[in-house]
Parts: structure tokens; C-alpha cells; sequence
């Protein structure tokens, strides 16, 4: 709990906590998949959440998203308790998921496919009008690079497909997004683009869960990253001040392994001064190591 | 800044779903037109290799036999389509979804036999039989979705052990006599042959028609232009309305032309019901949230589920139209020949029907197709059997030629759906 109250950067905490999980716990028969994981998003915030496969990224997601209810902890929305059992439920809440299969309908157009499920009509017959200028205006403030909404997605690229499908999440206007690999199957531009978006999510004042394996990624545009390793807590650094290696070591656990940590100790006998970000994971994260 | 202000101008002038620089912009009427061609080269065919196909046809056998493209064979042909062309809606349906119903010809001959039953053999009053009929179809269907949607064994299976099993409910239903006539003073029996438009009324449809289309895009045009968005131009519009009533008339003047033996009747009562189901079909298609549903499902049936569509009701729904549609067209093809018997929806009819729907264009891969893919299927198929006929041909020719058409626009099928992908249009 240390590293949390140490860590958050000091404009996140200026702003209003919307999200917060406590000592979530997630059991898949004898698999203990979380073990008292936290989690604290604020409005207009972007927390990269990382960690090593298996390490319980995506079951913190189903969680947050109502596929798979938790077993044990609490879950805080806005500074009421609450309680996601269904994925509707967590939609009313105000959580947005774009999983990462997008759950596009190739053969539907842009419009389609922003209102699948929750068109607008008129007299009983679809509204294609207000919903092609609702979808135009969601477009243009997300600055979203879309020829035309009335094209099939089968013809859009990787990127335009991401862009739908977050704006597609923010017409229930979500307080949070939770965004699942959104750069993992795009180019360099495409991933920039996504990139872009994700900022604007932060400037419109959503609080943003972005779940990425690539880390100049989340440095370009988290302010925090919360590491997972093997299901538990593994650190949560303020981005401005922590370094690519720190992140990586807490997702690969280097600092707990017996080898790795006879070697950093000895080469960081001679130069412990030139590195205080990386002994400090290391002391952090010992604890926790141990009590597995 | 001098780069930013003229551009902001444009983007006054232009509608708000027109602004992107990089699309090929389409202006007027001219434009729509290369817009078109453009959409046929990348893959995007819709309905004009049948249509071409369907000249193709009519040509060829009105070169071998004068009389394929007379007035009174004409008629005959559109009341032989309706029956056959009325349980292939329920077959695009069906494919839209992605699954296949090969059960409609013995389900129609279910309805057939209930009717005949229940009228001729019970003295059931007419309405009855026929609401008995089409209920008992669409009990059918239901059936088929609960069994789908509870089990998850494939439509193929389900319907394949349906082909069989309502083939064996028929001859229960018919029982010793094996053919029953439905009298021919009837009302239903007439409505099926007797009844035809007067070309007056014909006429006062079409325009009527061509009136609602008109004022329908007009509407829909100032709707558009209200709300920032491009719009159909008038031309368009008035293109598209004048070429559909010219067409209309020519036809309507045709089939009521011609003299002693090929004199024809007007378009049949049945013909209009067909029609009818057919643009009915259509607009709940293209219009209604439950068809915009049906055509997620068949795209990404995860992608609907997660969108909060009920996947389960669709299926069955669907189902319920197809068998409840296919128990109508059985009921169609009973009152055309007044009678109801043990070869009633046997034969070719399951396979015309489902080669309609597909060489129509709808797509055998699901998502994809229209219920206009029915009516022109249909007519494609009848003609080729028709022709045929007049060439006193075998039917062993007739269901080898039937059977390459089918081949024909399958493979047309899985080829524009390739050159779709490498347009780049789904």
C-alpha cells in the first residue's frame, strides 16, 4: 500500500478519484488469477496498466468490464460502492471497454456499426439522419481521420477501425475508457494516431486504462503506470519520473529473480548512486515477492 | 493563417460528411454516375450480373423460340415465380444470418396439405385453413430456433432432419387419398389463377408508387440538407423516379397486350402480393433496428452480442419468418394448381428456392444480400424453366442447366467477394 500513496503524480491526485479498486481477488478454480490488486483512476488521467502474459492484466479488465465478477475486494465509482456483476451494469456505470477484437461488424458502415444496439429512431424506422450527424460530430472532436461514415469497415484501415471503436465507446459518455492493446496490431502512424486519441480522451476529462505491452507506448502518453506481476500489485510509477528500465524490471520481476538480484547487487555496489529509482522498486517490491 | 481561411471557407460550402479531402468528390449528377461505375470495378456488383444475366437469357430463348417473350408467356411466368419466389425471401433472410433453411420445400407442402385437409376434407371456412397453415409454419420455425439457439447444432443439420421429417408430415396429413382438390370456385383458388389487375388499376399503382418514392426522397433530402449532409440531387431523383415509371408502364402495357393465343392477362393478384412482400421486406430490412440486427448478426455475431443486441431472438425470429414464409409460398403454389398432393413442395423447390436467393446475390456467407435478390433470382430461374419448357426440353436438361446457373452465381458470389477485398469494400 506504500507504493501506491508514495507514487501517484501530483496532478492526478488534484483531481477527482472516479474509479478505485481494493484488494481485488480473482480465483479461476485453483489458479489464483488477482490477488489483492488496487487500482486508482482519476478523471482525466491516463494509467498504463503492464505486466509479463498471465500476469492478470486481462482478468482485471473482465473484472472492471463485468465479465467476470471479483471474489473478494471492493470496487468505489465516483466515491459510491458498487457492484459490477454484468457487463450492462458496468456500461450504466459510466465504464467503456474496447476489447481488443474491436467487435467490429465488417459488412456495416462507420454509422452502423457507432449505434449497433442502441440506434435512434423515428417513427419507428431507423433515423439515419441525426445519427450520421451524431456520428460526424463524435468524429470531428475526436479529430478522427474518416473519409466517410457511410463506407463498410471491412474498407478502413487498422487505425480508423481503433478510432471507431473508441468512439463507439464514448457515445454513452463513460467517465472511464479502458482501452485493451489498442497499438498492438498497427503500424507506426496508425499507432501515433491511436496515440493522439487517447490524449483527447484525457483532455475531454475521461479517465483512461490503457493495457499495452509496448512501453514507449505508455511513456508517450500514461501519467501513471500500475505493474501486475503474477496477479498482485508489482509497483505504480509516476511516468515524468521513472525509467524505461525501472517499468521493465517490475514487469519481468528482475528485481525479485535470485540470479538477477546477485547481479544488480554487485554492479550496484560501484554506481548504487547513478540508479535510486531502480533500488527503490527493488525495495518495494522485495516484500511483496516474499509473502508469495 | 492565409492557408487556414480559404479552407475554412470550403468547409462552409461543403456538407458536413463531404469535407474529408481525401474523397473523390461526386458533384451533381455526373458525378453519381462515375461514383457508380467506380463502385462496379472494385467488386461491389449488387444486383447488375443478374439483371445482365437475366437479358442474356431472354434473348437467347426469344431467339429459339419466338413466343418465350409473348404477353400471355410472360404472365405465366410471373404467377410460376410468386410461389417459389415468396418462400425464397424467407431464404434471404435466412442467408443473411449466415445459415441455411433446407427444409422450406416440405414445409410448404405441409401448408399445402393442412389447407386442402382443413378446407376441402374438415369444411374449415377458407381463412381458417389458410391462418392454420401459415401458423403451423411459423411453429415450424420456431422450432428450428429453439433448437438452434438452445443446441447449437448447425441450421444445415436441423433443417436437413426437417426435409425429411415434415416430408413424412405431409403424407400423415394427406393420409390415404394422397391428392386432394381444392374446388375451384373458391376464393383463394381464383385470387391464385383467376384474379388480374385491371391495366387501369396497374397504372394508378404504379403512379401511385412512383408518387410515394418521390415524395420519400424528397423528405428525406430536405431531412439530409437540414441537418449539414449531402443530398440526392434533384436530378437524381427525378432520373431514378421517371426511369422506374417508364419502365412500369412498358410492362404493364406489355402484359396486357397481344392477341388470341398469347394474349396477356395483366399482372395477377398474386404477383402483387409477391411484389409487395417483397419491397415490405426490404424497407423492414433496411429501415428497422430488428433488420439493421439481422445484418450484424450475420457480419460478427460476437461484435452484436457485446453491442447488446439479442442474438437469440434474432435467430429465432428469423427462422419463424423463413418457415412461416415458406408455408405462404407452399399455400401460393397449392391455390395455382387448385390442388394438394404428395409431390406438393417436392422436387426442385427447395433447390429453386435457395438458387434464387443466391443467384439474386445474396451472399451464402451471411451480412450480405436484399430481399430484391428473391424477385430477381426468381425470375431468372423461372425463365431458364420456362424456355426450357417451350424448347421441350427434357427435364433432365432442365435441371443440369438449372443446376450450372446455380454453379454460375455461387462462384460469382465467392469471386466478388474476393475482388470486394482487395477494393477494399468488405
Amino acid at each position: 500500500m506504500t507504493q501506491t500513496t508514495a507514487a501517484p503524480a501530483p496532478s492526478a491526485s488534484k483531481q477527482n478519484l472516479v474509479l478505485s479498486l481494493r484488494g481485488i481477488t480473482k480465483r479461476f478454480g485453483a489458479v489464483q488469477a488477482l490477488t489483492d490488486v488496487d487500482l486508482d483512476v482519476h478523471e482525466g488521467e491516463v494509467v498504463a496498466l503492464v505486466g509479463d502474459n498471465g500476469a492478470g492484466k486481462s482478468t482485471l479488465v473482465k473484472v472492471m468490464a463485468g465479465v467476470h465478477p471479483q471474489d473478494e475486494g471492493t470496487i468505489t465509482f465516483d466515491g459510491k460502492p458498487a457492484r459490477i456483476g454484468t457487463p450492462a451494469e458496468s456500461r450504466d456505470l459510466g465504464i467503456a471497454t474496447v476489447f481488443q477484437d474491436l467487435a467490429l461488424c465488417d459488412n456495416l458502415d462507420v454509422v452502423a456499426n457507432l449505434f449497433l444496439g442502441h440506434e435512434k429512431t423515428s417513427a419507428g424506422t431507423l433515423d439515419e439522419v441525426a445519427m450520421e450527424k451524431r456520428s460526424w460530430d463524435l468524429l470531428r472532436q475526436l479529430s478522427a481521420k474518416i473519409p466517410s461514415v457511410r463506407i463498410p469497415i471491412a474498407s478502413l484501415s487498422g487505425g480508423q477501425r481503433q478510432t471507431v471503436a473508441i468512439a463507439r465507446s464514448l457515445l454513452g459518455d463513460p467517465k472511464v475508457v479502458i482501452l485493451d492493446e489498442p497499438t498492438a496490431a498497427l503500424g507506426v502512424a496508425q499507432t501515433a494516431e491511436v496515440l493522439n486519441l487517447v490524449e483527447r480522451l484525457r483532455d475531454r476529462g475521461h479517465g483512461v486504462i490503457l493495457i499495452s505491452h509496448n512501453m514507449a507506448d505508455v511513456q508517450a502518453v500514461a501519467d501513471r503506470v500500475v505493474v501486475l506481476r503474477l496477479g498482485r500489485n508489482n509497483g505504480d510509477f509516476a511516468v515524468a519520473d521513472t525509467s524505461y528500465e525501472d517499468i521493465i524490471a517490475a514487469i519481468t520481476g528482475a528485481t525479485d529473480n535470485a540470479v538477477t538480484k546477485r547481479a544488480t547487487a554487485r554492479a550496484s555496489q560501484p554506481e548504487a548512486s547513478a540508479l535510486p529509482g531502480h533500488v527503490s522498486v527493488a525495495k518495494t517490491d522485495a516484500p511483496e515477492g516474499e509473502t508469495r | 493563417m492565409s492557408t487556414t481561411t480559404p479552407q475554412k471557407e470550403n468547409i462552409g460550402a461543403v456538407a458536413a460528411d463531404l469535407q474529408d479531402e481525401r474523397l473523390l468528390q461526386s458533384q451533381g449528377f455526373g458525378g453519381r454516375v462515375k461514383a457508380e461505375l467506380g463502385r462496379l470495378r472494385g467488386g461491389d456488383l449488387g444486383s447488375l450480373p443478374v439483371v445482365v444475366g437475366l437479358i442474356v437469357i431472354w434473348i437467347v430463348f426469344q431467339s429459339l423460340n419466338s413466343n418465350f417473350l409473348s404477353p400471355g408467356n410472360l404472365v405465366n411466368l410471373l404467377l410460376q415465380s410468386a410461389a417459389v419466389g415468396t418462400i425464397s425471401v424467407g431464404i434471404v433472410l435466412v442467408l443473411l444470418l449466415g445459415e441455411i433453411d433446407l427444409s422450406v420445400g416440405s414445409v410448404s407442402g405441409v401448408s399445402a396439405a393442412m389447407l386442402a385437409v382443413g378446407f376441402v376434407n374438415h369444411g374449415w371456412p377458407i381463412a381458417v385453413a389458410i391462418v392454420a397453415a401459415i401458423a403451423a409454419g411459423a411453429v415450424i420455425g420456431l422450432f428450428y430456433g429453439l433448437l438452434y439457439t438452445r443446441f447449437g447444432v448447425p441450421s444445415f443439420v436441423i433443417t436437413l432432419a426437417g426435409l425429411l421429417g415434415f416430408l413424412g408430415l405431409q403424407l400423415w396429413i394427406l393420409g390415404a387419398d394422397g391428392s386432394i382438390n381444392i374446388p375451384f370456385d373458391s376464393w383463394f383458388v381464383r385470387f391464385c389463377q383467376q384474379m388480374f389487375l385491371t391495366p387501369v388499376a396497374s397504372y394508378i399503382i404504379a403512379a401511385a408508387a412512383t408518387v410515394v418514392y418521390v415524395l420519400a426522397s424528397l423528405a428525406r433530402r430536405n431531412q439530409r440538407a437540414k441537418a449539414g449532409l449531402s443530398a440526392q440531387s434533384f436530378v437524381e431523383i427525378g432520373v431514378r423516379a421517371g426511369l422506374a415509371l417508364v419502365v412500369a408502364c412498358v410492362a404493364i402495357a406489355y402484359l396486357n397486350s397481344g392477341e388470341g393465343r398469347t394474349q396477356g392477362r395483366g399482372i395477377g393478384y398474386m404477383v402483387v402480393l409477391f411484389v409487395a412482400i417483397v419491397v415490405l421486406m426490404n424497407l423492414v430490412l433496411r429501415r428497422t433496428r430488428w433488420g439493421r440486427s439481422v445484418f450484424a448478426v450475420g457480419g460478427n455475431v460476437e461484435a452484436a452480442r457485446r453491442a447488446g443486441i439479442k442474438v437469440n431472438r434474432v435467430f429465432i425470429s428469423v427462422f419463424v419468418l423463413c418457415s412461416s414464409l415458406a408455408a405462404v409460398g407452399g399455400l401460393l403454389a397449392a391455390g395455382r394448381i387448385a390442388n394438394a398432393n404428395q409431390s406438393s413442395g417436392t422436387g426442385d423447390t427447395n433447390l429453386n428456392a435457395i438458387a434464387a436467393a443466391v443467384i439474386g446475390g445474396t451472399s451464402l456467407f451471411g451480412g450480405r444480400g436484399s430481399a430484391y435478390s428473391a424477385l430477381l433470382g426468381i425470375l431468372v430461374i423461372q425463365s431458364i424453366s420456362s424456355g426450357l419448357n417451350l424448347l421441350n426440353l427434357d427435364s433432365s436438361v432442365r435441371y443440369m442447366i438449372t443446376g450450372a446457373v446455380l454453379l454460375l452465381a455461387v462462384i460469382i458470389d465467392s469471386v466478388s467477394r474476393r475482388s470486394r477485398k482487395s477494393a477494399g469494400r468488405g
